[in-house]
């Protein structure tokens, strides 16, 4: 007994033997954004090295053009990723916020921000039924988010053609309001006598505000947590059912965000505006480093992972590539984003005993 | 086999009286009376199925007993739920640790427990007060971790109950209960947590050391109450029972002589 109560404080013995020191490229290793920023750094040089039409302004206007919508919804879908969830029906929900936009300001003869309004309303009571039915059934996302994402396809077609007659809300531009909407949401902004895009200074912001929240925030923690283990998380005091639906309601904005530029930049809008696009988004997370099963990740690599997709998809045009091509690079960034994911994940849990 | 009025007179931190409790027609636990004092470590010691976990789950909120009463603090207590052990100072360290393997130790550290700094919209998580608060926790408890920011999934088995333990002593742990701490460790591993639930009853807690290990349990425990069947065999203070009779008693004496004699090689064969 007097000896177990005399146990030295710290004793150099025992820091011996958890020697293994944390070397430096271990310490990377476990930067989930190192992947993605390597991949676009990759990528930059060599359709820069191959066309010249790439590097200059009006190429990287365009190809950061390309990046800045997928990005915004990268961003999100990263967190939503990061905290154990999927969103089959993001893509799709661009779509249906950009025909609210259209149908509300045209065939309603709404004010345009009205219209922006009732899309943002309608976009975070789909986020908040996502997010409510996952947590309250506990099925997988995947399967809850295809059910919404189906659903929504058939409004989207259903709905426009009930108002419109056709599959396509036009005159958008003729809506109350709309100048203030265009500067916001569709201007260009000129940076040495080159018009960039304002959608990707909201993209840049929404990186910017993403990472601040994951990292610096007492909700981030949460996001991490309820990823890496909802049961654990629950147990120590963290609304994991609110943080899921948070994080459901964020991705809905961001594809209020986006649907409202597309409306706003095309004043037309297809009735399947943005199908398809919800698994770019996550190979664009994937790629920038975001675990599949949940916990890790990063929305900086999300953002990364969106650029890499547009300087590919634009590299691919400007080298007069066959665009077939461009599939294929997708996929095989893919499959190495995640056996480098897979790595990590591997370290993290190596010392386990 | 305990009474209220102990051999030093003061009341003690945490009172078991008779404490059952039935899951429908099954008598998971009868007639438990035990006590926790602080600086002391009360260990519970049984076999598979002798009742331990459902014990720990009475004790931390999560089931509240069928019969019997709970004192803390010589009064009535009964928790509704695992928050309200925890408010009142009762911290439980699960098999599962409650920790996130991907997320840096001191995100661990006070997760669900965030420090803020900042106000309104900027109102953020205070990273170099939970930082500098975990290395200093940890060093306090004689943990020396090499870097607050590696993940929890890379430390030991032993070194992770020692942050868990850290934890709850920093979240103001007036009773600590440990569930098999040492079960899944090396022996080296088993002896470092050993170390720290010294530690942490030399600051002055209550600890409820749960082990089916007596040779764990009897260099650090000053009481020991033995558990077969849901029903108590025994509370006892440290002078009352060597380390051979506990281990003959967990063991059920009888049956282990019974094994001894029934794997024995035949005679002669």
């Amino acid at each position: 007994m007097s000896a177990t109560r005399e146990a030295p404080v710290s004793g150099p013995a025992r820091a011996d033997e958890r020697l293994a020191a944390v070397g430096l490229w271990r310490r990377l290793l476990v930067k989930p954004e190192l992947g993605s920023l390597i991949g676009a750094v990759v990528i930059l040089a060599f359709f820069s090295v191959q066309s010249s039409t790439f590097r200059s302004l009006s190429g990287i206007a365009n190809w950061l053009d390309v990046a800045s919508t997928l990005g915004i919804m990268a961003v999100a879908v990263a967190l939503l990723m990061i905290g154990g969830h999927f969103d089959l029906s993001a893509g799709v929900l661009t779509g249906t916020t950009a025909l609210t936009v259209g149908v509300v300001a045209t065939e309603l003869g709404q004010n345009i921000w009205v219209a922006i309004a009732a899309a943002l309303v309608l976009a975070l009571a789909i986020g908040f039924l996502n997010g409510w039915l996952v947590t309250r059934t506990g099925l997988p996302s995947f399967i809850i988010t295809l059910g919404t994402f189906l659903m929504l396809q058939g409004l989207n077609l259903g709905l426009t053609k009930l108002f419109t007659g056709t599959v396509v809300v036009r005159g958008i531009a003729e809506a109350p309001g709309y100048h203030s909407a265009e500067l916001l949401l569709a201007s260009t902004i000129s940076v040495f006598g080159q018009p960039f895009r304002v959608a990707v200074v909201w993209w840049l912001l929404a990186t910017a505000v993403a990472s601040w929240v994951l990292l610096r925030t007492r909700f981030g923690n949460w996001v991490f947590a309820t990823g890496g283990d909802e049961v654990a998380s629950r147990n120590v005091g963290v609304p994991a059912a609110r943080t899921t639906i948070t994080l459901f309601m964020t991705t809905a904005a961001a594809a209020w965000l986006v649907g409202s530029i597309t409306a706003v930049r095309l004043t037309s809008v297809q009735a399947n505006t943005g199908t398809g696009q919800e698994l770019i988004y996550i190979v664009a997370a994937v790629i920038g480093g975001c675990l599949l099963t949940g916990g890790f990740g990063s929305a900086i690599g999300a953002a990364l992972g969106a650029l890499v997709f547009g300087m590919t998809q634009q590299g691919i045009v400007y080298l007069r590539w066959d665009a077939d091509w461009f599939y294929f690079f997708l996929g095989a960034m893919l499959l190495l984003a995640v056996l480098a994911n897979r790595l990590v994940r591997r370290y993290a849990e190596a010392a386990r005993r | 086999m305990s009474t209220a009025v102990d051999r030093t007179g003061d009341v003690p931190l945490l009172e078991l009286r008779g404490i059952g409790k039935d899951f429908g027609s099954v008598i998971a636990l009868d007639g438990i009376s035990t006590t926790v004092r602080a600086g002391e470590v009360t260990c519970v010691l049984g076999d598979n199925g002798a009742g331990k976990s459902t014990l720990i789950k009475v004790l931390s909120g999560v089931h509240r007993p069928t019969r019997g009463e709970l004192l803390l603090d010589g009064r009535p207590v009964d928790f509704g739920a695992p928050r309200e052990a925890l408010d009142a100072g009762i911290a439980t360290v699960f098999q599962d640790l409650a920790m996130i393997p991907l997320m840096a130790i001191w995100r661990n550290f006070f997760l669900g427990s965030e420090p803020t700094t900042g106000w309104g919209p900027f109102r953020r998580f205070d990273s170099a007060t939970a930082k500098d608060v975990t290395r200093r926790e940890l060093a306090a408890m004689g943990i020396d971790i090499r870097d607050a920011d590696q993940p929890v999934g890379t430390l030991s088995g032993g070194e992770r109950q020692s942050v868990a333990i850290a934890r709850a002593v920093h979240f103001g742990a007036r009773v600590l209960i440990l569930d098999e701490p040492t079960s899944a460790l090396g022996v080296k591993q088993a002896g470092v947590v050993l170390r720290y639930i010294a530690q942490a009853r030399d600051r002055g807690l209550g600890v409820v050391f749960i082990t089916h290990n007596p040779h764990h349990a009897h260099p650090v425990g000053d009481r020991f109450l033995l558990l077969n069947r849901g029903r108590s065999m025994g509370d006892f203070a440290k002078g009352e029972l060597s380390r051979q009779e506990l281990t003959a008693m967990m063991a059920g004496g009888d049956e282990l002589a019974e094994l001894a004699e029934e794997l024995e090689r035949p005679a002669g064969g």
